[in-house]
């Protein structure tokens, strides 16, 4: 997918504008959210799993080499190939090439967000093979020639108008916005392929280093029929997804679906493992696995890896109030919401994407809905400083930081600039006590009022509360320490 | 260097550790670890007194039907009265160990071989099922081909009472005590295919069957 980050303040704007999406969105963010709270209390010790999940990831990255390697024993064993990929360019040309190695006219593939990353489907149509996306969502994307919205329901912003749309012209038919009818057309559309493609190429949710196997979570039945019916079997998946035990997956299985749509459990979890035996009627000829790196060694070892620990739930996104507004487009690349603040900056470079880790309010909703605990707050403020560092925010932005942060290190001063602030801003609020426009930030106000201060600031209201002049004994222990702590 | 060298090396190099190469001592670490085989924290719902009634509860959740017989003598009477309730037809392709049961009786026709893209009914056995989320696991063989699971509308399951453990990590334990390693394919299934993509409105029958029964043996 081609970056677009860099427009992010732009497409944002638009997106809040448009009736359609607006309406779009609001209907999938309740049901996000709401799922998967049902799902989680039904888990008595879901704490301790995301405790267990963090630790097991964290394990598993701190010798992610090592594990690599053992994955790749265990599969080459049973007849897998293992490719490594250090870019996306590299991870295409290895698919391109098996392809026509193997004279493959047809591809079928299930969802992969590392395909996505790659860009494979333009790189396999430029070298002449058919690529046919098998997700109901990202078969509808593919035909309305759109990226993804979301990493689990790619589809979310579109309406089953505009659906319904799409497949009039794709297949032929008379029009219905039926949704179950919708669903049969694709069935039938794709079912041709499944049975006649040479090549399928899947994404892995896991990869397990105790067994070489490969790992698909789906409930369409679609990564089954992409790993089962062609004779060449491709994965393509981030070296990220090693996990070391089947166990290990066991565990991580408890928190992905709940998080992802608050489902118990995905219906089909295929492994697989190597090629087919001797006698075996179904599985490919040939497995290749390829590992991709493409970015993702920048966190190995950095102040960030955490963010590796992902298993590409949505979690955060369904429940950011940035992405519940906006959608996943406008932050211009594969991976939206937080997540995709934190992934995108380092995967393409933080200057193409510098407003990502400020589209975030900081309310720490992320955080707290990961299933493996990722900090996503605290590393899109350590990308905040990165920028600060190298000088890539503008210049009035690092100035008023720079004014700000020298004022704040000096009560005084800072007492005294906050008293002519606060009586300078409730002045402005006027007699309606509301600020319409406030120089230097324009870019708040002109979508908001502000409510205008009391013209005092907390220190004088503070001073000046009734038992204050007692001496500060009737202030109640909480309330000093809530309050007070830091007060001069 | 190769890309597979550069990769490796750039995490050691991250991680303090030179090379291009996990050292013996590393990888003897990584194997100790993976032989532990250490499990999570297990949830209430996977160790209950009643994991019958647990799985029962699961599969009603996700929409699989169930009927518990008393022996696999009776499954074709089992199987021809689901077929009648659903209006399907009398045919069957069916995993190989269901071949020799007395279908005829019951006017139904089975096919001995894996399954097409048009075949209406697959019958299967199951390796065990798990009770925690109402699942079977299925592994693939010459006479157990995934195609006949995968294909049809419907799918039909056969387990056994006696095979139905706790949790995922019991059945991946009865995997490895009884087989030694993971068959080509592997797979867990949980109710009949489904999507959401559309308007995240819930339709049954995506790519895979539209229905899926379990048939429970002692």
């Amino acid at each position: 997918m081609q970056v677009q980050s860099m427009f992010f303040k732009r497409t944002s704007s638009m997106k809040l504008d448009d009736p359609v999406l607006q309406r779009n969105m609001k209907h999938a963010k309740g049901k996000f959210v709401d799922l998967r709270a049902k799902a989680i209390v039904e888990i008595d010790n879901w704490e301790d799993i995301r405790t267990h999940a963090a630790a097991l990831r964290d394990r598993t990255l701190a010798n992610l080499d090592a594990y690599l390697v053992e994955f790749e024993r265990n599969a080459t064993r049973r007849g897998a190939q293992v490719h490594w990929a250090e870019t996306a360019e590299a991870a295409c040309d290895i698919l391109v090439e098996i392809a026509r190695a193997n004279g493959v006219k047809k591809v079928t593939k299930s969802k992969s967000m590392v395909s996505e990353e790659v860009n494979l489907n333009e790189r396999m149509e430029a070298a002449g093979i058919r690529i046919i996306e098998t997700d109901l969502g990202e078969y509808i994307l593919q035909l309305a020639n759109e990226p993804p919205s979301h990493i689990v329901a790619p589809a979310v912003h579109k309406s089953k108008e505009e659906v319904a749309d799409l497949f009039t012209v794709a297949h032929g038919r008379s029009r219905t916005v039926e949704i179950p009818e919708l669903t049969l057309e694709a069935r039938l559309a794709l079912r041709d392929h499944f049975l006649t493609a040479d090549m399928g190429i899947s994404g892995a949710n896991f990869v397990i280093a105790e067994t070489g196997t490969t790992l698909t979570v789906t409930n369409e039945g679609n990564a089954d029929m992409v790993t089962t019916v062609p004779k060449i079997h491709c994965v393509i998946t981030g070296i990220e997804k090693v996990i070391p035990t089947l166990e290990d997956f066991a565990t991580l299985i408890r928190l992905l679906p709940r998080s992802a749509i608050g489902q118990t459990i995905a219906n089909y979890l295929t492994l697989t493992t190597g090629v087919k035996g001797p006698g075996d009627s179904d599985g490919p000829e040939q497995m290749h696995i390829v590992l991709v790196d493409a970015g993702r060694t920048r966190f190995v070892g950095s102040d960030m890896q955490e963010m590796l620990r992902c298993i590409r739930c949505g979690a955060c996104m369904n429940h950011c109030p940035v992405y519940q507004n906006i959608g996943g487009h406008a932050y211009g690349w594969v991976y939206p919401g937080p997540m995709g603040s934190v992934l995108t900056p380092v995967y393409v470079g933080i200057e193409n994407a510098g407003d990502l880790p400020n589209a975030s309010t900081f309310c720490g909703e992320c955080q707290v809905v990961c299933p493996v605990k990722i900090p996503l707050p605290d590393l899109m403020r350590k990308l905040r400083e990165r920028q600060f560092d190298n000088a890539l925010r503008p210049w009035g932005e690092r100035m008023a930081i720079r004014a700000w942060s020298f004022a704040v290190q000096r009560p005084k001063l800072y007492a005294a600039l906050a008293a002519v602030g606060s009586r300078v801003a409730a002045w402005m609020g006027g007699k309606d006590r509301v600020i319409h426009w406030m120089p230097g930030a324009d870019g708040w106000t002109r979508g908001r009022d502000m409510p205008a201060p009391e013209g005092k600031t907390f220190r004088e209201l503070y001073r000046s509360r009734p038992s204050a002049k007692g001496g500060g004994a009737a202030i109640s222990p909480s309330l000093g320490r809530g309050q007070g702590e830091g007060q001069p | 260097m190769s890309a597979r060298e550069k990769i490796l090396s750039r995490i050691r190099a991250a991680q303090g550790r030179a090379g291009s190469e996990p050292t013996e001592a590393e990888l003897a670490a990584v194997r100790a670890d993976i032989a532990r085989r250490e499990r999570g924290p297990q949830p209430g719902i996977a160790r209950t007194a009643d994991p019958l009634a647990q799985f029962k509860r699961e599969c009603d959740r996700v929409g699989t039907t169930h009927f518990e017989a008393e022996s696999l003598a009776v499954v074709p009477g089992a199987v021809a009265r689901y077929l009648e309730a659903n209006g399907l037809g009398r045919r069957l392709v069916a995993w190989h160990e269901f071949a020799g049961l007395d279908w005829h009786a019951h006017g139904i026709t089975v096919d001995d071989r894996p399954a097409r893209g048009d075949d209406g009914t697959g019958l299967t056995g199951s390796f065990c099922a798990v009770a925690e989320t109402g699942t079977l696991l299925l592994l693939s063989s010459p006479e157990t081909p995934k195609s006949t699971a995968l294909l049809p509308e419907t799918h039909i399951a056969v387990a056994s009472r006696q095979r139905l453990v706790d949790t995922m990590e019991d059945a991946f334990a009865l995997l490895r005590a009884e087989r030694g390693e993971l068959p080509r394919a592997t797979w867990f299934v949980s109710g009949a295919s489904r999507t959401a993509d559309i308007e995240q409105t819930l339709v049954i029958g995506a790519h895979g069957p539209y229905r899926a029964h379990v048939i429970l043996l002692p």
